[in-house]
């Protein structure tokens, strides 16, 4: 490769989103210092600022797609897709954690800074076409996340959130540099389109073992960042213990951009062999469906109930994944939008309701918030209703394309479990649900303070996105079609 | 635009303007509700009049493209079995709204916005024509269902509601299952466009693939009929509901389970539904005659109105089964004349409660002397519900019957019974509530119809004997679709040998 040629200036421009990110994170390092006491809601409206700035330049970065830095990076419409998915999930995780931070007296730059190394990170992975920067974007998105678990340093819980998270982190991100290793040794390449060529009957098929065992390594650290099972012990605790904002943060965007780069590496380098892939993938996905909704339904605290929710999730992405089609990869990228949405939407209703010191965080102390707060409480209704999947709400619209496309793969057995699987988890939502609306005021509904401006936004937005979704899908899941060809 | 949409959107309409409506003007939320359902009701009697009976197929199509990958339409039609399934939905809401008057003390507002919002959900079930609709609305229609048991039901309502949503949930993913499998194959959720490739042979299932999907709808249906022995959520759920509740629940909802029987499972798997017919009949029957057995012993009013439906509906099924044309027919309007007789029973039940907080058969006794015209409206209702001849359960039942002779004699006699045992528990029933001794808290508690509860009964009284004196309003147009519906049973049946038939010359043919 000709690495001593300079960067042509188109390159920064596709390279754009993430020199916003990472400027501005430096910036809000600084002024941490600077201002110390002052006026600390002027790191939230910074961060905002530049998450916007960076979503622009990612729509920006759209209208001249291409190759930068010698192939490392490519914008094409996959990226740009989960660039602003990302990006957006920083948005709203900024918005929904002004009061959060407020309240519970920490609002420094380091967080926002932290944020955005991490959106930035993110932002790196979903756009690399290459599986050292897919590593280098990991590590920068994973390490910020591991400080933000940890970040209120007086919680027991957060603390031992982020240890867990931290430590079983790095464990999963060695199973994976040791599957590039190898890779590179059998195929002496990290670039994914010549990893695809040189698996498409090269020398490298020859030797099935090594490459097998590359691609099971890979996928348990990919498995383990998008707490698929058997890699999920960690996201409950993790989920539960982190702040609230965080934890929405990290089952979304995080996820998302996990996802990206599994479908990247499966659907593009690994694609030659998915023969040989997809039945690991299937049991993934049906132990990911099944291990998190069966253990949800006992939960009776609400962050743990919505991280084996996630994980739930994740498993109906795997189904997706386990088509292995274009039309599954676009269902991938429909659902991890629409999903966005709604759990984003969903933590910042615990959030809101859970008060200082997050006391607030059983299922029961969901009682009456309907009476007290008919609003918040219709909003909460429509975020648990798309993550049980009705009509008229993005998570059907996900799920049913889901399926969908698993069906033409001809995996009838994975989709009747796995809607089975969603009859399960209607459960559990609706218990919330039940709550919420057939029950009388709780303590923490008594006590429940108005929305404020910031958590108005980050609910009312998703609300929006969660029922457009549903009710327009085509827009999305058009581009995400049309993207999803894209992928090699 | 035509009509069709204009009944469609009244009720989402009402549904949006209730949410702007400030809680605190509870008589205005009620009036908004009542106006909006009025206004959907006549304007569904206009459906009625432009109604061209002598055509068997859609009319008021509205077909335009919803989502374009995949290819989602928003299709709807009125043929002559969801004609008057529609106006049933559209008829029962302003009575329903009118019964829940006072009764609905906390929360009005959701009360009443969740009733139009259902009132939408199944007026769309019935109207929905693509594939991909139908199942939008058939699952949209279960939510304000859930809430409305939920919030305003019963001492048990939480656990009734959930049972209701998850059975009928978990069976509806098989339906959804069955769906997608249908799509691959056509290309289109299009409903008549998928009968056209059927009667073409241009799609073809074999036969296990038939079976299969056959039973993957059939047990989303069997759930909302519902068929023995996936019935065990209808007596909570009935008995839980609030009045207004039971009544949809009775009335309307269990008619998505028979419709969806006659309109999608027959015409798409002929053969599959003929090699089941029997042990579903068989299912059926047990139904009818365990459902009365049960019904005969319940201590609680609602719980024995409840499985009277389950006695009810059998009849439907076993009709459906039939693949007669008098047994569909009388299936058909037995769907109605449950809705209209059952629907009238939970109402006058909801009245005696209302009066007497008490739903036990053993606290009431003499209510025929405190409120003689209130024992009227009952007794005419059971009757009704008996089978009585001049009145409307009668021409159903009689149809059903006389159809399922024709297929198989020994399904008639089992059936029978269920007749005569209805009149059992009926007539017990009524001798108990309305004759004997009257207890002091019935002398002082029970009083006679208001003008409000007279407009909401007199009505039900109305169709009852209508339906039952003059069914030519009703049966012509039930008659020619269902007609077209056997053929379709009969068109594709078994693995083609001949060339295949078009299904014009089919239709000459007959």
């Amino acid at each position: 490769m000709p690495a001593s040629m300079a960067p042509a200036g188109v390159e920064y421009i596709r390279f754009l989103p993430e020199i916003v990110l990472i400027l501005a994170g430096a910036l809000l390092m600084v002024l941490d210092v600077l201002l110390r006491k002052q006026a600390r809601e002027i790191y939230g409206h910074i961060s905002i600022l530049a998450l916007a700035a960076a979503m622009a330049a990612a729509v920006f970065a759209y209208s001249s797609p291409g190759s930068a830095f010698s192939g490392l990076l490519i914008v094409d419409g996959f990226a740009t897709f989960f660039r602003v998915l990302v990006i957006g999930v920083g948005i709203l995780t900024v918005l929904s954690s002004y009061r959060f931070l407020e309240r519970e007296g920490a609002a420094t730059g380091e967080f926002h800074a932290l944020l955005l190394f991490s959106v930035a990170g993110q932002s790196v992975m979903v756009s690399a076409n290459e599986l050292i920067m897919i590593f280098i974007g990991l590590e920068i998105s994973s390490i910020a996340s591991y400080v933000l678990a940890g970040y209120l340093r007086d919680d027991k819980r957060a603390n031992e959130a982020a240890l867990k998270y931290f430590l079983l982190g790095s464990f999963a991100t060695a199973f994976f540099l040791y599957g590039i290793a190898i890779v590179y040794g059998m195929t002496g390449t990290t670039y994914l389109n010549v990893i695809h060529t040189g698996l498409h009957g090269g020398p490298v098929a020859a030797a099935p073992v090594f490459i097998g065992v590359a691609v099971a390594l890979m996928f348990v650290g990919l498995a383990f960042k998008v707490s698929g099972a058997p890699f999920q012990i960690w996201a409950p605790d993790v989920y539960q213990g982190a702040p609230t904002p965080v934890s929405a943060f990290l089952t979304t965007g995080s996820k998302a951009a996990a996802f990206a780069i599994f479908l990247r590496i499966f659907m593009n380098a690994f694609e030659p062999i998915a023969r040989d892939w997809y039945p690991l993938v299937w049991g993934s996905a049906l132990l990911s469906m099944t291990v998190g909704n069966f253990a949800a339904l006992t939960q009776s605290n609400i962050k743990r109930l919505l991280g084996y929710s996630s994980i739930a999730h994740a498993g109906y992405v795997l189904v997706a994944l386990t088509a292995h089609s274009q039309t599954g990869t676009a269902a991938a990228m429909f659902y991890l939008a629409a999903y966005a949405f709604m759990n984003i939407g969903a933590f910042a209703v615990v959030s809101h309701l859970s008060g200082k010191g997050e006391r607030f965080l059983s299922v029961d102390d969901f009682a009456g918030l309907a009476v007290k707060q008919p609003g918040t409480a219709a909003l909460l209704a429509i975020f648990l209703m798309s993550l049980i999947g009705v009509p008229l709400t993005g998570g059907f619209f996900g799920k049913f394309y889901i399926f969908k496309a698993a069906l033409s793969s001809h995996l009838v057995w994975l989709t009747v479990l796995g809607l089975l699987n969603s009859a399960v988890a209607a459960y559990y939502y609706l218990r919330i649900l039940v709550v919420m609306y057939m029950r009388e005021p709780s303590e923490a509904t008594a006590e429940v303070e108005p929305l404020s401006l910031g958590l108005r936004a980050a609910l009312v937005i998703p609300a929006l996105g969660t029922l457009f979704l549903g009710i327009f899908p085509a827009w999305v899941l058009d581009f995400a079609g049309k993207s999803a060809a894209l992928v090699r | 635009m035509n009509l069709l949409d204009i009944v469609l959107a009244i009720p989402l309409v009402g549904f949006f303007v209730l949410l702007l409506v400030p809680r605190a003007a509870e008589g205005a939320i009620r009036a908004i509700a009542l106006g909006f359902s009025l206004v959907a009701f006549l304007a569904s009697l206009g459906l009625a009049f432009l109604y061209e009976t002598i055509r068997p197929g859609e009319q008021f199509v509205t077909d335009v493209v919803w989502v374009t990958s995949p290819n989602i339409h928003y299709h709807v039609s009125l043929d002559g079995l969801s004609l008057w399934l529609l106006i049933l939905a559209t008829f029962l809401t302003p009575i329903c709204i009118l019964i829940s008057w006072k009764s609905i003390r906390s929360r009005g507002k959701e009360f009443f916005a969740f009733m139009l919002l259902l009132e939408f959900g199944l007026t769309g079930v019935f109207a929905a024509q693509d594939l991909f609709l139908f199942y939008v609305f058939w699952e949209v229609s279960l939510v304000p269902m859930y809430f409305l048991i939920g919030i305003w039901g019963h001492e048990r309502r939480i656990y009734a509601a959930v049972k209701f949503f998850l059975y009928t949930m978990a069976a509806s993913v098989l339906m959804l299952t069955g769906i997608i499998y249908v799509y691959n194959h056509a290309g289109t959720f299009n409903y008549p466009d998928i009968l056209a490739q059927l009667a073409s042979g241009k799609l073809a299932f074999s036969p296990s693939q038939q079976m299969l999907l056959f039973l993957a709808f059939f047990v989303a249906f069997a759930v909302k009929v519902p068929i023995f022995p996936l019935h065990t959520w209808l007596p909570d759920a009935h008995v839980e509901a609030p009045t207004a509740g039971s009544v949809m629940l009775a009335s309307v909802m269990l008619k998505m389970g028979t419709y969806g029987l006659a309109r999608f499972c027959l015409p798409m798997f002929p053969s599959a539904a003929r090699a089941c017919a029997p042990w579903i009949v068989v299912l059926a029957i047990i139904g009818i005659i365990y459902g009365a057995l049960v019904a005969m012993v319940q201590p609680n009013m609602k719980k024995l109105v409840a499985y009277s439906s389950v006695s009810h509906l059998g009849f439907v099924v076993l009709g459906i089964f039939s693949f007669t044309q008098n047994g569909m027919d009388g299936a058909v309007y037995q769907m109605l004349n449950h809705g209209i007789s059952t629907g009238a029973l939970f109402v006058l039940v909801g009245f005696l409660y209302e009066r007497r907080h008490s739903l036990a058969i053993a606290d009431f006794g003499g209510v025929a002397t405190p409120a003689p015209w209130l024992s009227t409206a009952f007794m005419i209702t059971m009757l009704a519900s008996i089978g009585l001849p001049t009145l409307n359960n009668f021409v159903g039942e009689f149809l059903v019957l006389q159809g399922s002779a024709r297929a198989n004699f020994y399904w008639t006699i089992f059936a029978s019974v269920g007749v005569i045992l209805s009149a059992c528990y009926m007539l017990w029933l009524y001798q108990r509530v309305f004759y004997g001794e009257t207890p002091a808290e019935v002398r002082h508690r029970v009083f006679d119809l208001k003008p409000r509860e007279w407009a909401a009964i007199v009505p039900l009284i109305v169709m009852m004997v209508w339906m039952g004196m003059y069914s030519q309003s009703f049966l012509p147009a039930v008659r020619k679709t269902t007609a077209r519906i056997l053929e379709q049973t009969q068109v594709n049946v078994e693995i083609r040998v001949q060339a295949p038939t078009a299904p014009t010359e089919v239709a000459h043919a007959r």
